[in-house]
């Protein structure tokens, strides 16, 4: 299903909208989540949070402002965040940094797919270490280009690039 | 290729991780909107990261789902309810189907007594301006009738009713100058059909000489019973008799309905 084919539904507020919108972007959208909030409980709160707000919020979505996809990864992020400041985290920023999105992969046996975990598996190794922390930054914690360029070290100038680059590599091995 | 290096520039990247400023945001999604290649790409770059973000998410619970599902009310046939709504929305677009073909018909009905009232009008008009040709003629009728009474050089003779009709009478204006003669017959019964009044100027001495002048044909069709005839230059009296049609060559004294001295 098509973005565009789940939203038709989605206007309707079909209860079965609700299911293709879950079955499509929950797992997504809860790595990020966990990605950002360690306590698996709290992500599976915050989870639920984000799509009461995607549901009630569907019509403040404008099309033409960018993807559906890019709004509720924003939500996500954005719900986690207001969720570590409520919590008072002194030290939220460095939390963030200190584990990147393939730490999720030590927990194996609790992910969702093992054949999926095996080739991801195998992925992770081919994929540039550098490329690991890029995507972790910007895609998973939101990070502006500055922000990635002080954290990671290199010119602000080729981090778009970079980033495209990586992107490539993961699109190579997943035939996308 | 400018969309090419605009594709290879990486903004497109940020665009789906949602990095890019309001404006930046606008810029990129009306450049999709115009290169199919740019949408193409988008799609696929979101593809890859929901395929890449999926594979890490941790296990979670079915539970979850149905609590999500419950915060939202969504359980209990929330479609169901949804039903009624959508014929009720029906049932209004017919009502308003017949209403506006009740709303026609009725346009439909006013239209038609307009336009026979129009008609009505229409006719009413035409017949205001036959009756008023008619007025007008008669009114020019009557002045010319004026005419010959006032005029004063002619001469009236009053003829008085006889033994067959005593309330007859009837006028002669005769004008010696120009030698023309109307008849008012106003006081003259109107004749039996196949009947005419013709009229007759009288010598009386030495003899009785009658000369007809005239007949006043069309009888009933003269309104103002003003009737020209022949020119008399000697007349000393004046008659009218009933004859048959056409008239006749001496005057059928049985039926002399008036006569007047000059």
């Amino acid at each position: 299903m098509s973005q565009e084919e789940l939203l038709v539904l989605i206007y309707k507020k079909d209860e079965r909208a609700f299911t293709h919108l879950y079955d499509m972007y929950s797992k997504s959208l809860f790595s990020v989540i966990n990605v950002l909030i360690k306590n698996r409980e709290e992500a599976e709160d915050v989870l639920q949070e984000v799509f009461v707000k995607i549901w009630k919020n569907i019509d403040s979505y404008n099309e033409g402002k960018g993807r559906f996809y890019t709004w509720i990864l924003n939500i996500a992020r954005n719900t986690s965040i207001d969720k570590l400041r409520s919590k008072n985290f002194n030290n939220s920023q460095k939390n963030l940094s200190s584990d990147n999105f393939v730490h999720l992969l030590d927990d194996s046996n609790k992910l969702t797919n093992k054949i999926d975990t095996i080739g991801i598996q195998e992925f992770v190794k081919k994929l540039k270490p550098k490329c690991i922390e890029i995507i972790d930054l910007l895609f998973f914690k939101g990070y502006t280009q500055q922000e990635a360029s002080e954290e990671l070290a290199i010119p602000l100038g080729t981090i778009k690039t970079q980033n495209r680059n990586c992107i490539n590599d993961l699109r190579n091995y997943l035939k996308i | 290729m400018e969309t090419q290096e605009y594709i290879d520039s990486g903004i497109l990247e940020l665009y789906v991780y949602g990095l890019l400023t309001e404006t930046e945001n606008l810029e990129v999604a009306e450049m999709a909107k115009k290169h199919p290649v740019i949408e193409q790409e988008i799609l696929s770059i979101e593809k890859a990261i929901v395929a890449l973000s999926s594979s890490f998410s941790p296990f979670h619970s079915v539970a979850n789902f149905e609590k999500i599902k419950e915060k939202l009310e969504l359980k209990h046939g929330k479609v169901v309810e949804m039903k009624p709504a959508s014929n009720w929305s029906q049932y209004v677009g017919w009502a308003a189907a017949v209403l506006m073909l009740l709303g026609l018909g009725y346009q439909t009905l006013e239209l038609t007594k307009t336009r026979e009232v129009i008609a009505t009008v229409g006719n009413e008009k035409n017949k205001i301006q036959r009756d008023f040709a008619y007025l007008d003629q008669q009114n020019k009728e009557t002045e010319k009738s004026l005419t010959i009474v006032r005029d004063i050089k002619n001469t009236g003779v009053t003829l008085g009713g006889q033994a067959v009709s005593p309330t007859s009478f009837a006028k002669v204006y005769w004008n010696k100058d120009t030698k023309t003669t109307y008849i008012d017959a106003k006081g003259l019964p109107e004749p039996p059909k196949g009947m005419v009044y013709q009229v007759w100027a009288l010598k009386l001495s030495p003899v009785l000489t009658p000369t007809s002048i005239g007949l006043l044909s069309n009888f009933e069709s003269n309104d103002q019973k003003i009737f020209a005839v022949s020119q008399t230059d000697s007349a000393e009296a004046f008659g009218i008799t009933l004859e048959p049609a056409g008239g006749s060559l001496t005057p059928t004294m049985e039926q002399l309905y008036t006569l007047g001295k000059v």
